[in-house]
Formats: structure tokens, sequence, C-alpha cells
């Protein structure tokens, strides 16, 4: 790519100096804490960092990362979408019950997509060219999806789709491990991964390549920043403002697929609060929430920062789940108040 | 003023009354209400009994969103409350005893109000934005209710005392009924007799204006989150004695959804200002009078998807361009395209575009009559035109 299209979010050349540092103190914060957290984790835990456990860290939330991503988007151009956790949801049972009804895979997986991608189209179009705020029109698309998910089905639906049940099954060997365990004896162990987390990394590579390499991307960044302005530019702010929350929708129809895949079912109930999980990733990750600035890799950092927590929760079966959810909203808020000093800073 | 106010609740009443003939279409004993061992039963009764916690949070939730604000944590703030106080009585030795159920909803309203100052002094005085800093709290908070029950459901079924306040009955009224009401009545009394409602208006409409014009805005704003968390906790109070089960996960879930769509049905508008309380009130009402309408008349799983059809279309006709085309074609009787094609121009003279169909007819105010506030919006802009 052309020097001219650099990565965005950069201070003016005559701050570059302070700017180069600021613009990843985020990001640093939060890799810092990833390792804190990784290395405390490890002291209470001997297997914590264990090669099958960091890789069970993505295995195990790999349908927060899409979620995550979508959310990227939306919140950089200075939107938000509480309709995440529904639509993915809604994806695993339109999913679940095509293929209860004998349909193939191959027509399942594109329906799903564009099912969540039309949600998106129409919440995208009541944002946009109908000014309604974005956190009550996607509030009323989490209604939607949620209810017809229900009336879909009101139970889980299993899956036994050959297709679907290879992908759950399905693990991708990496490399072999020596591993003790309680008693002692040594075994040796293949590390794996699975097709999932290479489909979501493969989304989160595109997600990259198209923010910070794209004219696109640039718009979005643009339109979060200062939405006046870029529509004074001449930037297509409306058509920017629908493609993210279609963005935000498919990516959370993908999530609906890996869940399907990972747990061989479609869930009606699933996902609940999940659009918050991915609030607090994208946050954590060190994205403005007023828009303008951030990287979609920090979202990933957020993701991994949560699936750390979730894992003290997994090692420690003590520990009530309702402390994981503590610590999220304390992380969420350290990094929120840091936002503040940080967008306080920047003015002067 | 009267004319005015009667405008601006006449459609949620249309609304309102439109659904309980409904309602009595598919059940002709809709509006029996029967005297049963000297308390009030029916489906009237029910709806408003139902209807209680949504009204206690939307009263909070309607004077945070005319500050322009919005609280995201009211159901969290339920289940921390509902779920403190029913662990407390379960865990007494004396569970029924007057002086240990005031102990304990003392306690959870006293941890309720510091909840809704903690999102008070994170808007009001950090300056983060509403919806991130009572994501917390709707975050974390549940977390801390299932901290306070250890992950367990409680049945705190050993203590009529603490019954009453959601199931009991008082003077053959359900007594939730009594309480949501007095509380109505209390802030409406505060806020209308009182200049505090013209205060919390004039944050709302112009943060910077009113503090130029001597208005503290700071304690203003953090009383409104104060006060909505207080009214969250007395809802989850009601929620779990009614139905003498807490667990910390469904207690008040999506309540806040429920509250905020009770408060946009009732015409107060989600960017601040101008609230109406008797508006939200209604809205309420609507909320479960549909619901009841759906379970009788579908089916209780369609609920949430109506729901969505509802919030969609009243944001729609509080959408300005969604009025102008309305208007448009009750103006014309058919549909202009030039409105559907036009490229989205800037606000400016989106503005200017309104009002020249208005302006060369006078006499819209009569004919429009269903376009609300339509009359006011054109005659600013002609104004300032």
């Amino acid at each position: 790519m052309s020097t001219s299209l650099a990565p965005v979010t950069g201070a003016p050349r005559s701050r570059q100096r302070f700017g180069r540092f600021e613009q990843y103190t985020q990001i640093g914060v939060t890799a810092l804490l990833l390792v804190i957290m990784l290395i405390v984790g490890r002291l209470l835990y001997p297997n914590f960092t264990s090669g099958q456990a960091i890789f069970d860290l993505l295995g195990k939330n790999v349908f927060l990362i899409p979620l995550a991503i979508g959310m990227t988007f939306v919140i950089l151009s200075g939107g938000i979408d509480l309709s995440v956790g529904a639509v993915m949801a809604l994806g695993s049972v339109i999913a679940a019950s095509l293929l209860q009804a004998g349909w193939s895979a191959v027509l399942v997986i594109p329906i799903v997509l564009l099912a969540a991608s039309t949600l998106g189209l129409v919440v995208g179009i009541m944002i946009s060219r109908f000014e309604i705020q974005p956190f009550i029109a996607t509030l009323a698309a989490m209604f939607l999806a949620r209810g017809l998910c229900l009336v879909i089905t009101d139970r889980s639906i299993a899956i036994d789709n050959s297709f679907f049940q290879s992908m759950n099954l399905a693990h991708i060997n990496l490399w072999e491990q020596e591993t003790v365990n309680l008693r002692g004896k040594v075994r040796i162990t293949d590390v794996y991964t699975t097709p999932s987390v290479l489909i979501a990394m493969a989304l989160l590579l595109v997600a990259f390549i198209v923010l910070h390499y794209s004219r696109f991307g640039r718009t979005v960044y643009a339109v979060g920043g200062n939405e006046p302005s870029s529509r004074l530019m001449g930037l297509r702010v409306d058509r920017t403002k629908v493609s993210v929350y279609v963005i935000s929708a498919f990516c959370a129809g993908i999530a609906g697929l890996l869940f399907a895949f990972y747990t061989a079912s479609g869930d009606p109930v699933a996902g609940i609060g999940y659009e918050l999980n991915a609030i607090a990733a994208v946050v954590i990750g060190g994205t403005l929430l007023s828009g303008g600035s951030g990287y979609v890799l920090g979202s990933m950092l957020g993701v991994l920062v949560l699936a750390t927590i979730y894992a003290y929760k997994e090692f420690d079966g003590d520990l009530n789940t309702g402390w994981t959810r503590v610590m999220i909203g304390v992380l969420v808020l350290f990094f929120i108040v840091l936002q503040r000093f940080i967008v306080t800073r920047r003015r002067r | 003023m009267k004319k005015l106010t009667s405008h601006r609740l006449l459609w949620p009443a249309v609304v309102l009354i439109a659904l309980l003939l409904a309602n009595l279409l598919w059940n002709h004993s809709f509006f029996d209400i029967t005297l049963r061992d000297g308390n009030l039963y029916g489906a009237p009764v029910d709806i408003l009994r139902r209807a209680a916690p949504i009204v206690l949070v939307a009263l909070g939730m309607t004077l945070v969103i005319a500050t322009r604000g919005i609280d995201l944590s009211v159901g969290a703030v339920a289940a921390i409350s509902g779920s403190w106080a029913s662990m407390y009585i379960i865990s007494s030795a004396d569970g029924a005893s007057v002086s240990v159920v005031l102990t304990a909803v003392g306690v959870a309203l006293l941890m309720a109000l510091i909840a809704g100052a903690w999102n008070g002094f994170l808007v009001s005085v950090l300056g983060i934005q509403p919806i991130v800093a009572t994501l917390v709290l709707m975050v974390a908070g549940r977390g801390l209710a299932q901290v306070i029950t250890d992950e367990k459901i409680l049945y705190p079924d050993n203590s009529p005392a603490y019954k009453l306040i959601g199931g009991g009955y008082l003077l053959a009224v359900p007594f939730s009924i009594l309480l949501a009401g007095g509380i109505f009545a209390l802030t409406a009394v505060l806020t209308r007799k009182t200049a505090l409602g013209t205060l919390i208006e004039s944050v709302g409409v112009n943060p910077e204006a009113s503090r130029l014009a001597g208005v503290r805005a700071r304690p203003i704003i953090f009383l409104a989150y104060v006060f909505s968390g207080l009214c969250a906790g007395i809802a989850g109070l009601m929620l779990t004695s009614n139905s003498t089960s807490a667990d910390p996960n469904s207690i008040g879930l999506f309540i806040e959804l429920d509250a905020i769509l009770a408060v946009v049905i009732g015409g107060t508008s989600l960017a601040g200002g101008r609230f109406s309380l008797a508006g939200t009130l209604i809205g309420a009402f609507i909320i479960e009078t549909m619901d009841a309408f759906v379970v009788i008349a579908i089916s209780a799983r369609s609920t949430d998807v109506f729901k969505a059809c509802v919030v969609i279309i009243v944001c729609l006709l509080q959408s300005s361009r969604v009025r102008a085309w309305l208007l448009n074609v009750l103006r014309w009787g058919r549909t202009p395209t030039r409105t559907h094609h036009e490229p989205p121009p800037p606000t400016a003279s989106k503005d200017l575009q309104i009002p020249s169909p208005i302006a060369t007819d006078p006499a819209t105010d009569t004919t429009n009559g269903s376009e609300t506030t339509n009359g006011s919006d054109t005659k600013t802009v002609k104004a300032t035109s």
C-alpha cells in the first residue's frame, strides 16, 4: 500500500513526538494487563499458560471475536450496537431449524449470513436515514431478533448435520507437548486449535486490512471523529453508517454460525449479555467510545483479556461467576476513565 | 397550555384505549373486576399490578432521560436490592417479624441509593457519557447480585410481611399499585409544583444555556440518577417479593428496555428536555396491556416481536424526516417521490424543506390535527427562516 494510506488515528505531524507515544498508550496498557493476568494465572495455577490453555482462551470464546470485530466498526463510526448477542442467537437458531428441516449446510450458511445482514441493513437505514439514535434502533433490533428466536423455537435445537458436526469435532494439531498431570505422570499430547478459530482469525485479518488500508476504513474513522466535517468533505456518511451496521450484523451472523459449530445446537436464549461483552472487549482494547479512534487488533486483545477472566473461573471451580462480571465491570470502568484522561490531554 | 398537554398525551391515550378494546374483543369478561375475600381481582388489576415495577423504573428513567441521560443499570440495581433483601430475610431466624423485613428493605434501598449515586458520580462529576457510565454497573451489578446470593436461587417465602410489597393487598387493592401510585404522585408534585421539573428540563434542553442562566446542572443530574437507582431498588423488592424467588440472573432482566420503551411511548424525547410523567405512566400501561393482548390473541412467545415493532413505529413517528414525509403524503394524497430519492442533505437544508408546504397553507393546524407536535415544530422553523 502506498504511504498515503498509512494507519489512521495519527495525531497531526506537529504533535507526532508525543502522539506516537500517546496513540498506543491504551493498547499498550491492555497488552501489559493481559501479560500480568497471564503471569498471575500461572502463579496461581501451574497449567494456566501451558500451550493448550493459551489456545483454549481463543477456542472457548471464539464467537466473541466476530462480535467484537463488528462492534469495533460500529463504535469507531460513533455508534453502538446492542443487538449483536440477539442476532448471534438468531443466526444459530435459523441454522439449527433449517438443518433440522433437512436443508444442506451449503444453503444454510449463506441464508444465515444474509438474514443477519438484512437485519443490519434495516437498523442502519433507521439510524442514518431516519436519524433514530443508534442505541434505541439497535435495542429494537435486539427485541426483534430475540423475539424471532422465540417465535422459531422456545427450546434449544440439536444439530446433527454432518458438516456442523465435523466442525464441532475438528482439531487442527499444531505441535506435541509434554504435560504433567496432578499425579505427576508425564504425557505427550497434541496442542490443537479449531477451524472456528481460523475463521475468526481470517475475519480479523480482513477487518484489519479494511479498517487501516481501505478508503471505506478511513471514512469510518472520519465519520466517527467528526460527522459534520466528514459530510462537508463530501464523504458518503450515510452509506458508511449503514455499512457499519450491516458489517456488525454480518459478523454477528458469523458468530451465530461459530456458536452453532461450538455447541452443535441453536439456542434461542444464547448470548444474553454478549453485547456487553463485545462492548467491553472493544473498550478494553482501547477504542474510544465516542468514536474515531482505536484498533481492531486492540479489540482482539480485549477478547483475550475477557477470555483470561473466564479462564480464572474455569481453573478455580470455587470462584463465584459473579466475580467474573464484577471484574469485567471494573476493567471497563478503568479503561473508560483512562480514556477520559487521554482525551482531555489530547485536547490541550 | 391546557390544549398543549392534552395534545401531547392524545396519541398514547388513544393507543391505550384501542388496546383495551382489542382485549375486550378477544376476552369479553376482560373488564370484570370481582371482589374475592375482600380483595380485588380481575384482568385490569393484574395489568396494573404487573405494570407497577415498570412504572417505578420508568419514573426514574424519565427524569434521567430528561437530563439527556440514560440509565441502563436499573435491571442490575433491581437485582442487587431484591436479592439482598431476600437473602437477609431467609438467613434471619425470624423472617416473619416486621423489624427484620424493615431492616432488609432499608439496607436494600440504601444499596440502590449508593448504586444510583455511583452512576450520578460517573456522569455528573467525571463527565462520562451516560450510556457508558451506566453500562459498567449493568455488567458489574448483576455480578454483585450473584455474589450476594452465592449463585443460588432464593425463596423468601417465610415472610408474609415481605410478600406484602409485591404480592399483598392493602384496603382491597394490591399494595404494589398503591406504592407505585404514591411514588408517582410524590414525584409529580415534586417536579411540577416546585421548580425542580423546570430545572431538569432546562438542563436537558440546553446544558450550556442553563449553566449561563445560573442553573447548577451537576447536582440536578446527580439527583436524577440517585432517584432512578432508588426507584429501581424498590422495583427489585417488588419483583422478588411477588414471585417469592430471587434469581440474580433474572430479576429485572430487560426491565431497562421496558422502562425506556414506556418513556418513549409516553412522548418524552430521548434527546432530553421536556418530559411527561403522565405519558410515562400511560406508556407503562400500554406495554402491559399489549403483552396481555398478545398473550391472549397470538402467543406468549411473540411478545418481544410486538414490542420491537412498537419501538420501531414510535421512534419512526418521532423522527422529523418521517413526519415531514407523512405530512407531504397527507397534504397531496400521494407520495412525492422527491423525498424518497433526494440525496441526504445537510441538516440546514432539511430544516428549510419542512415549512415550504405549510407556509403556503395557514390552515395546517386544523387539517392536520393528527401530527401532534408538528404545529409547534413548523412555527419555530418559520420564525428562524
